[in-house]
């Protein structure tokens, strides 16, 4: 069975990049295409966000066929939050049957964030069992309850981690839980705190966890002051350092000290022993995209037959 | 213990406003303990409707009454005579007992006048906290004494989401993550092995997801 274009990339050994898309809060292909061309052969794939913190936007598998069908290879973001394991499974299969391969399992930002506060979250399943439930359908050719798949299932199953949240000392046994149930590819949460990272990919080759799962780093180009700062005091589980608000704050123009920032960022995660690609999320910055792959030394991306 | 508040006043009068004989019934057991329908309350309820009502100019006749146990049909008998002389009842009780009331007294309307909120505790004078949901299935020897299903805001089995920070739940800074709780604990007893495997999706059917449960115990069946 053919293989994701991202797990080809990350199986070869190249340092890997994916991108990141937001579904817009409308039905218009046109603006997902917009959004979507930016990243068209800088990426060896796009995350689709599955109703990030709780706001309700096109859903992430219409929204990947749509990049698909430009040429883009998704990799389609699922979360616990708002589907129970019947309506999970029949999803993740109608998304492999549009051709998509790529799945990355979540847990999801509880429904208080968003723009359906009232909404019950569902969480039949969390995220380590949606990994696990994935897996068992790929291997074993089985849905949960025990029931015979009629055909395999090609996907490639990704998970996320976060370092940057507590109890940081059991981060790391979460990853080898992730990795244990079934992740093939891990995504981490944005990395502004070095220093801690570091700390955390050190636990990470102390347990081996970087041989037996291709671990992507993230990275989220600031765009401006007011949106470091709102991700520091509001976006759960992230860690935003007072260096990077001050080089922001000292910076004349906060754009190009931005991209800046994130452009040496990469170059550092590109010496870190263990991993395996940045995972690039500039949600509605897309444009920046290029630039920021061109100056790390990221293009051009590799090709496959 | 079963924690309740009781309904605003001014729902209480609205559903009570085609009625004249209101009898405001209150319950000896967990919702006095957490002060929401005890004699008290039941007390304070009913002399709170009648001045609404005189001070609207409508006539009523208000009386208050408390059970040892709404949730026993046993202990309903004692309030027999006032019930049949009311037009309604107000319950104080959870809402297990105004189930059983409505039940019991099957000619006579009994309404809710307490929202039911949880199954918790109070960890202080006048906090309760939710620590259980009823999910049929225990783990609390795992976990060492603390329910990652009621206590974490996403019911996670196999540990703490991302958004758990300083030991606060990522949706309130006024509530602890239970999974911060849970690994601490286990550190604590050196038990971190408990949650070393992964933990298979939760059997959902013991739960309330399983349909409305019943139990029965042939051993003291008559
Ligand atoms: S922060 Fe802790 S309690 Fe809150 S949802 Fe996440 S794991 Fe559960």
């Amino acid at each position: 069975m053919s293989k994701s274009n991202l797990q080809k990339v990350l199986e070869s050994g190249a340092f890997a990049v994916t991108g990141e898309l937001g579904p817009p809060k409308s039905a218009e292909r046109e603006v997902i295409e917009h959004h979507a061309s930016y990243l068209n052969g800088k990426v060896d794939s796009v995350n689709i966000t599955d109703n990030q913190t709780a706001i309700v936007r096109t859903s992430s598998i219409a929204c990947g066929k749509i990049i698909l069908d430009m040429g883009i290879e998704p990799n389609i973001q699922i979360t616990c939050r708002d589907r129970n394991r019947i309506a999970i499974q029949s999803d993740v299969l109608g998304a492999a049957a549009l051709g998509i391969k790529n799945i990355l399992c979540l847990q999801g930002d509880h429904a208080t964030f968003g723009n359906e506060p009232q909404a019950k979250n569902v969480n039949d399943l969390d995220s380590i069992n949606l990994i696990s439930t994935l897996k068992k359908m790929r291997d074993e050719q089985e849905l949960l309850g025990g029931d015979k798949l009629e055909a395999p299932l090609n996907i490639y199953i990704g998970a996320v981690a976060n370092p940057f949240a507590d109890p940081f000392e059991y981060r790391v046994h979460r990853l080898a839980k992730k990795i244990e149930a079934g992740a093939d590819f891990i995504q981490t949460q944005a990395i502004f705190d070095m220093e801690r990272f570091e700390r955390w990919m050190e636990q990470v080759r102390a347990l081996g966890l970087h041989k037996k799962a291709h671990i992507m780093a993230g990275i989220i180009p600031l765009k401006s002051l007011g949106a470091a700062r709102y991700m520091k005091n509001n976006v759960s589980g992230m860690l935003i350092p007072d260096h990077i608000i001050d080089r922001l704050k000292g910076a004349k123009d906060k754009k190009a000290e931005g991209v800046k920032i994130a452009v040496e960022m990469i170059e550092h995660i590109k010496t870190i022993e263990g991993v395996a690609g940045v995972h690039i999320m500039a949600v509605a910055w897309e444009e920046i995209v290029p630039e920021i792959c061109e100056r790390a030394g990221l293009l051009p991306r590799p090709t496959f037959d | 213990m079963i924690v309740g508040e009781r309904k605003p006043l001014a729902e209480i009068i609205k559903a009570v406003e085609p009625y004249e004989k209101i009898l405001i019934l209150g319950c000896g057991e967990c919702v006095t303990v957490c002060l929401a329908g005890g004699d008290r309350e039941a007390r304070e309820t009913a002399l709170a409707l009648s001045i609404a009502r005189q001070k609207a100019g409508k006539s009523v006749q208000v009386k208050s009454h408390t059970v040892e146990r709404q949730c026993e049909y046993e202990y309903l008998e004692s309030a027999r005579e006032l019930v049949e002389e009311a037009d309604v009842v107000v319950s104080l009780a959870c809402g297990v007992g105004v189930q059983t009331m409505n039940m019991y007294f099957e000619q006579k309307q009994t309404l809710p006048g307490l929202n039911t909120t949880f199954m918790g505790m109070p960890v202080k004078q006048g906090v309760w906290m939710e620590n259980c949901l009823g999910c049929g299935d225990c783990v609390l020897e795992e976990t060492l004494g603390i329910c990652p299903i009621a206590r974490c805001a996403k019911s996670m089995l196999n540990g703490p989401c991302g958004g758990s920070q300083d030991g606060k739940c990522e949706v309130s800074k006024d509530i602890d993550c239970a999974w911060h709780l849970i690994i601490e604990r286990l550190m604590r007893f050196n038990k971190l092995d408990n949650i070393a495997e992964v933990k298979p999706p939760k059997d959902w059917s013991t739960s309330h997801h399983g349909g409305p449960r019943k139990t029965i115990r042939e051993d003291v069946k008559l």
